[in-house]
């Protein structure tokens, strides 16, 4: 295999886990609406539900882009295709 | 004081502008205390700021196409999300969300997930190699991905039909400001914002837009905080409302409780004046259908990954790993203003409704309340009405209304703080519908001049021509943008939502596939974004004319159809068809690569 085709076989798979993580928290969790509002677990004291729509779902957006970019760092750079400007 | 380019001394230059702001504030504080009316002060603090961004979109003019269009693509990566973050967020997130939160709860807080979500996909999915490709424009990358004229073309359609249904409710809300701010008529006012709106990106295109849009966040960003931080010390619910409301919205749930949500009769709601509405529906607990909640989100999510102003900021930094990176910061600084929208909205509510607080109305006689001066001044602004609809001389929660703007405009005034942050609230509020309106206007004045003039009108047209051209179709598009929305049609959220569901039902799978999927060719393509258009047009007007919805879609997330046609006609219709020739292919792999030359030139 070529290592062009491996470096995108490994960049699609950091997509898979990406969306995969983003689908539970802006879709699946919001399936249980009425089970979080009624979780005993109450961040900072806030019902799960209303927690969740105010901070909690966008906040793990925020880290999971990060995160997500750090590691597509990484597979560029393991297959050297790291670009030589940098900001 | 500063030496060196420009773009090395930026967080200088932002530096002693957020500390001139800063002491622009405290000197109309003092100003206020000397004796100097409120009408004074909210001219001077719109005047100021908006004199500022006009400053910068001068300095910023220039005669080069890659600046014109992509800013010479060097705007650094936390710059760059400030800038998006500002184009982003409109007047209508700035005055109305927190309104939408106080009144709908739980299932308006879709917008805030969909808001947000959407970018994971941005990132994921479609930034990095949309600047790796080197386009100025969406459908310049729509047009050379696919080839052919009609791909450019529709590209160019959905990108206008998405991006002027969002413009006019852009200038209206810089209208609405401008108009209680300036104090002149909402149809010249119109105009007025439409001047400042030009001011920054005629001169300088991409360029000047980006160095305001980092301004005018600065100044949202301050506005929309400050007050927030002020009211949850005052009182005394925490000093970092974030982490510590929650026995605030207990208290809210309980009022609830013992309040009850009456339902108050027909007559007796058609004395209400139009716009305002009571508080209906619980604060915090869940009050919609999972369905209701995800569609919705759904299709903001996928409407953000389509909108071409916020895509084509992505083209003006410096390389694929900083646009990538871009898009978290960008993310970041929306968020501190989001996760605020529902603390606001929270001690909004509590302050009016809780009848231990001195702010508070409910229960109070109505006497009283009418003779409350802020209620007497948002009551003549149209934002806030009581009756005694039971007679009894005694407010009642099912009583009272209010206009979803006055969370963010009246809660300040209402909590007792100086008039200095009003005119700050007013400032802030211009700088985000303005910051978003200039990236909108530039989107489609961008895409008619790059891709309908230059690319296939006239190909031969020189720098200068190309250049004076861009300029004139960008005030010609304000200028129509402006008279429709001087005609006040929709109100300002819903036809925001309507852009997001337009641009999804047309333009999001043509551009992920476009990169994801190497079969996908034009025929499929224009297929793709000329069907899904017309689905999700098609389904719209069928709603809105008392049609039966289909799977519950309503109105505001007709992008699901749209888009869903526009997938299976994209693929049904690519396979049908011959694969793209190998010089597409290997095309679409060079794109995967993160790193070399962008696959079109420099200037092209």
């Amino acid at each position: 295999m070529s290592k062009q085709s491996q470096h995108w076989e490994k960049t699609r798979g950091l997509l898979f886990v990406t969306l995969a993580i983003w689908f539970v928290f802006s879709i699946g969790i919001f399936f249980f609406g009425a089970e979080m509002e009624a979780s005993s677990f109450r961040p900072f004291g806030y019902p799960l539900s209303y927690y969740m729509t105010c901070q909690g779902s966008l906040g793990i957006f925020v880290i999971l882009i990060f995160w997500f970019a750090g590691r597509q760092e990484k597979i560029d750079e393991e297959f050297g295709y790291t670009e030589r400007e940098d900001d | 004081m500063i030496k060196g380019k420009f773009i090395d001394n930026l967080p200088k230059v932002y530096g002693i502008y957020t500390g001139g702001f800063l002491g622009f504030i405290i000197l109309m504080a003092i100003a206020e205390q000397a004796g100097v009316s409120a009408k004074a002060i909210g001219i001077a603090f719109v005047a100021f700021t908006v004199g500022i961004y006009a400053i910068i979109g001068y300095l910023s003019r220039t005669l080069q196409v890659d600046a014109y269009y992509v800013a010479g693509r060097q705007v650094p990566t936390v710059f760059n999300g400030m800038a998006t973050a500002a184009d982003w967020m409109s007047g209508a997130s700035f005055v109305a969300m927190a309104g939408g939160i106080y009144f709908k709860g739980y299932g308006y807080m879709a917008l805030l997930v969909g808001w947000t979500g959407g970018y994971v996909l941005v990132a994921s999915l479609l930034a990095p190699y949309l600047r790796k490709f080197g386009c100025y424009t969406v459908p310049d990358f729509i047009g050379t991905r696919y080839g052919g004229n009609l791909a450019r073309l529709s590209a160019v359609l959905v990108l206008t039909v998405a991006s002027f249904t969002y413009v006019t409710a852009q200038i209206n809300a810089t209208g609405t400001i401008a108009s209680v701010a300036l104090d002149i008529p909402f149809g010249v006012a119109v105009y007025v914002g439409l001047a400042s709106i030009l001011m920054c990106s005629m001169l300088g295109g991409m360029r000047a837009v980006t160095w305001t849009q980092v301004a005018q966040y600065i100044v949202l960003i301050i506005a929309y905080l400050l007050p927030v931080f002020w009211i949850s010390n005052k009182m005394g619910a925490g000093f970092f409302p974030h982490l510590m409301l929650a026995d605030e919205v207990a208290r809210i749930a309980e009022l609830e409780g013992q309040f009850g949500f009456v339902k108050n009769s027909a007559a007796d709601l058609a004395t209400v004046p139009k716009g305002l509405a009571g508080i209906t529906k619980a604060h915090s607990s869940v009050n919609a259908t999972p369905w209701a909640f995800i569609s919705l989100a759904v299709c903001m999510m996928a409407g953000t990954a389509s909108l071409p102003h916020v895509m084509m900021r992505y083209f003006t930094t410096p390389s694929v790993k900083s646009a990538r990176r871009s898009v978290g910061w960008s993310l970041f600084f929306i968020f501190l203003l989001y996760s605020t929208a529902p603390m606001l909205a929270t001690l909004s509510k509590l302050s009016l409704i809780d009848p231990n607080l001195a702010t508070g109305i409910i229960g109070k006689s109505i006497a009283d309340v009418q003779a409350i001066d802020w209620y007497q001044n948002w009551n003549q602004a149209n934002l806030m009405f009581v009756s005694d609809f039971n007679g009894n001389g005694t407010l009642e929660l099912n009583e009272f209304f209010m206009g979803g703007k006055a969370v963010v405009l009246a809660t300040p005034e209402i909590a007792g703080l100086p008039y200095v942050i009003s005119g700050l609230v007013a400032a802030g509020g211009m700088a985000a519908a303005m910051s978003t309106a200039d990236g909108l206007v530039l989107a489609i004045a961008n895409a008619l001049s790059h891709d309908l003039y230059y690319k296939i009108i006239d190909p031969k047209a020189e720098t200068a021509k190309r250049l004076i051209v861009a300029r004139v179709l960008l005030v010609l598009i304000g200028f129509a943008g402006a008279t429709i929305a001087a005609l006040e049609i929709q109100g300002i959220l819903g036809s925001v939502i309507w852009a997001f569901d337009f641009a999804m039902s047309g333009l999001f799978f043509p551009l992920v596939l476009g990169v994801w999927w190497k079969r996908a060719n034009a025929q499929g393509a224009v297929a793709g974004m000329l069907l899904g258009l017309a689905a999700g047009t098609w389904y719209l007007i069928h709603v809105r004319t008392g049609g039966t919805p289909i799977w519950g879609v309503t109105q505001l997330t007709f992008g699901i159809i749209g888009s869903l046609v526009s997938l299976v006609s994209m693929v049904v219709v690519s396979l049908m068809t011959k694969a793209p020739d190998a010089k597409t292919q290997a095309m679409v792999d060079e794109v995967r690569i993160p790193s070399g030359k962008t696959v079109l030139g420099k200037q092209h």
